[in-house]
């Protein structure tokens, strides 16, 4: 793939490309640290949840609802969906070894796959979003509405995550199960069902992701495939339990493989998970935590 | 314990016997059925050495099996060094050049344990299938490589299906053995130990390293010898013979085994075959329950299907087929009152 002459105005645009597609991981890394951090699971079913509650929007939208009117019915419709999958699925083998839930969550994931498939086809719908594609000038650089308002959208959602996890009770409650099950349940902490909002307000974050994204990719079942990779590869490199981590690792990783696959001809478009994956795996080697995990010190 | 080495071994003895007559009882495209069951069964007993001996997670072990897939089809092929390489002495090798990738996927693992591992792997198992798009000179790109038609050697007069099922379950026994003396020995227990607690395996000099990225270099050269026979069977490989998706059925296929039990992983692999192949006819027994009806022919059956499978399975029976068979023959195996 030859390279065009490098220009800073490209760069930019490239940078604002790459924030915004690790805008999106950062959203998705975050709903599976949310998951892990109270359960020690990692959800692989993420990404098929976000993909469906995107064309539950669709749906609605076809029906002549616009997206602003469709957005907060969507994510009710989601936290209901998140809440009601962990009370059925995941509730009944709360104590099972990891292993057994992992391989829920990926029977969930080929479930919902094969219900959208069966619901919707599988083609590949035009999803239109909230913003325009349009370009507008920020300080000489040319960068689309859709682009900014994604950043937005994301960065207002972290916001006021961190404010719930930092000043309702519910959401100390939420951390303090993630802690220690044991101390909340004495101080009156109602852990179970603290794991099911877990999994409620995971389940809006991915919707969210998945309502962003669908514009710029187009809507198909196995839309979320590889951005839940990158997800995954996000939470990893900001550390598994940390939730700074994931949104920072997100958009680390967004701006790196973006910029890795424009400039380092080599990479291009075809190995730019293999690459993301390599720079997680050299990082995992020297710091095995994550950027911003903690290395927890076992007791046999 | 005494009892329980001779029901293994009786099954053992079963499973042989039925493995020899079956195919007069079948027709020959059910042999061709069986045999790539048993090219599963041989991939999910690596899988079993590594995750239900030593505790390692992998949702990597499909690309491990394209690697041998690929093996097979290039020696056969293109040859080493102009010599084309006979099918039959390919899969060796196939086993060997996948399991020595193991033992470099198995060095990471000395850091990374649990989950980390899982995301690890199932990186590999993603990122494998765009090597043979990126460099198609070596791997054919994404057409493939077509391979010669197996036909039996030295002049044997039986049909193809014949002897690659033959060929497939003779080395699934093999190796069966040979897994089960493993993990019944010195290098199991090792296994076993870290399982169970990695600190007080090396508190009792258990190398970690050693072990751990041995039971990778294992779990790797068994799925090399499954997807070089999947590669003979197919007649050719190309990037959609090794989907991504096939770790995940690995991993499955392991759970609904039992992650520990050798003899279960057959369970594992026939169920991922006829999920695979016959989810229809799922489809169609699952219309019988009341207020359902599902489309047979719809694309989306096999993943719903796989689906309900998977998670049922999970939540009535989490130790699989093999913890069933365990407990319905615990009170033979195990005395009732212990000295202890």
């Amino acid at each position: 793939m030859p390279i065009a002459a490098f220009t800073w105005t490209e760069f930019a645009q490239q940078l604002a490309a790459g924030i915004r597609e690790g805008a999106i991981y950062a959203g998705l890394a975050l709903a599976i640290v949310i998951i892990y951090r109270s359960t020690r699971v990692i959800n692989f079913a993420q990404g098929e949840m976000a993909t469906f509650t995107t064309f539950i929007a669709w749906s609605l939208m076809n029906q002549g609802l616009t997206f602003w009117e469709a957005f907060p019915i969507v994510l009710a419709i989601a936290f209901t969906g998140g809440v009601v999958i962990e009370r059925t699925l995941i509730r009944p083998v709360e104590n099972a070894p990891v292993l057994t839930i992992v391989i829920i969550t990926v029977g969930l994931a080929l479930l919902l796959n094969g219900l959208m498939s069966l619901i919707w086809g599988g083609a590949n719908q035009q999803f239109h979003g909230p913003f325009s594609t349009r370009t507008i000038d920020v300080g000489g650089v040319p960068i689309s509405v859709q682009d900014i308002g994604i950043v937005a959208v994301s960065v207002l959602l972290v916001a006021l995550l961190a404010l719930f996890f930092r000043f309702t009770k519910l959401g100390l409650g939420m951390r303090a199960a993630a802690v220690n099950r044991d101390s909340s349940r004495l101080v009156g902490v109602r852990v179970s069902w603290m794991f099911a909002l877990g999994w409620g307000i995971a389940t809006v974050l991915g919707a969210v992701a998945g309502m962003m994204i669908a514009p710029v990719v187009f809507l198909d079942p196995n839309m979320m495939q590889t951005i839940l990779l990158y997800a995954f590869a996000a939470a990893v490199l900001g550390g598994l339990d940390s939730p700074v981590g994931a949104v920072v690792g997100g958009i680390l990783l967004g701006v790196t493989i973006t910029l890795l696959g424009r400039y380092v001809g080599f990479i291009g478009s075809t190995l730019k998970l293999p690459a993301a994956l390599l720079l997680i795996l050299v990082l995992l080697l020297v710091r095995p935590g994550g950027l911003f995990g903690k290395v927890a010190v076992r007791r046999v | 314990m005494r009892t329980r080495l001779w029901l293994e071994l009786s099954a053992f003895v079963v499973l042989a016997a039925v493995v020899v007559l079956l195919p007069r009882f079948v027709s020959d495209f059910r042999a061709r059925e069986l045999a790539i069951v048993g090219m599963y069964f041989i991939a999910l007993l690596g899988l079993s050495v590594l995750t239900g001996f030593s505790g390692q997670i992998s949702l990597g072990n499909g690309a491990f099996m394209a690697i041998g897939g690929y093996t097979t089809a290039i020696l056969s092929v293109d040859g080493f060094y102009g010599h084309q390489v006979r099918d039959l002495w390919t899969i060796p090798i196939a086993g060997f050049v996948a399991g020595i990738a193991g033992l470099v996927v198995g060095l990471p693992a000395l850091r990374l344990s649990g989950l980390y591992l899982a995301l690890i792997t199932f990186g590999i198992a993603v990122s494998f299938p765009q090597l043979p798009k990126e460099f198609d000179h070596f791997f054919g790109g994404t057409t493939g490589k077509i391979l010669n038609l197996a036909k039996p050697p030295f002049g044997l007069s039986t049909t193809a299906n014949n002897w690659i099922y033959y060929l497939t379950w003779g080395i699934a026994l093999v190796l069966l053995v040979a897994a089960w003396l493993l993990v019944r020995g010195k290098t199991g227990r090792a296994f076993k130990a870290i399982r169970d607690s990695e600190v007080a395996a090396v508190s009792s000099g258990i190398s970690l390293g050693r072990y751990k990225t041995l039971a990778f270099g294992i779990s790797a050269f068994y799925a090399g010898v499954a997807g070089s026979l999947y590669a003979i069977a197919n007649a050719y490989v190309n990037p959609d013979v090794f989907p991504i998706i096939l770790s995940v059925y690995l991993v499955v296929g392991l759970a609904v085994g039992g992650l520990d039990s050798l003899f279960g992983m057959i369970a594992g692999a026939a169920l991922i075959y006829f999920l695979q192949n016959h989810a229809d006819t799922v489809a169609r027994w699952l219309n019988h329950l009341p207020a359902l009806s599902l489309d047979p022919q719809k694309p989306g059956i096999p993943s719903v299907v796989f689906g309900i499978v998977l998670i049922a399975v999970m939540v009535l029976l989490p130790t699989g087929v093999g913890g069933l068979v365990r407990r319905l023959f615990g009170p033979l195996t195990t005395r009732l009152y212990t000295r202890s």
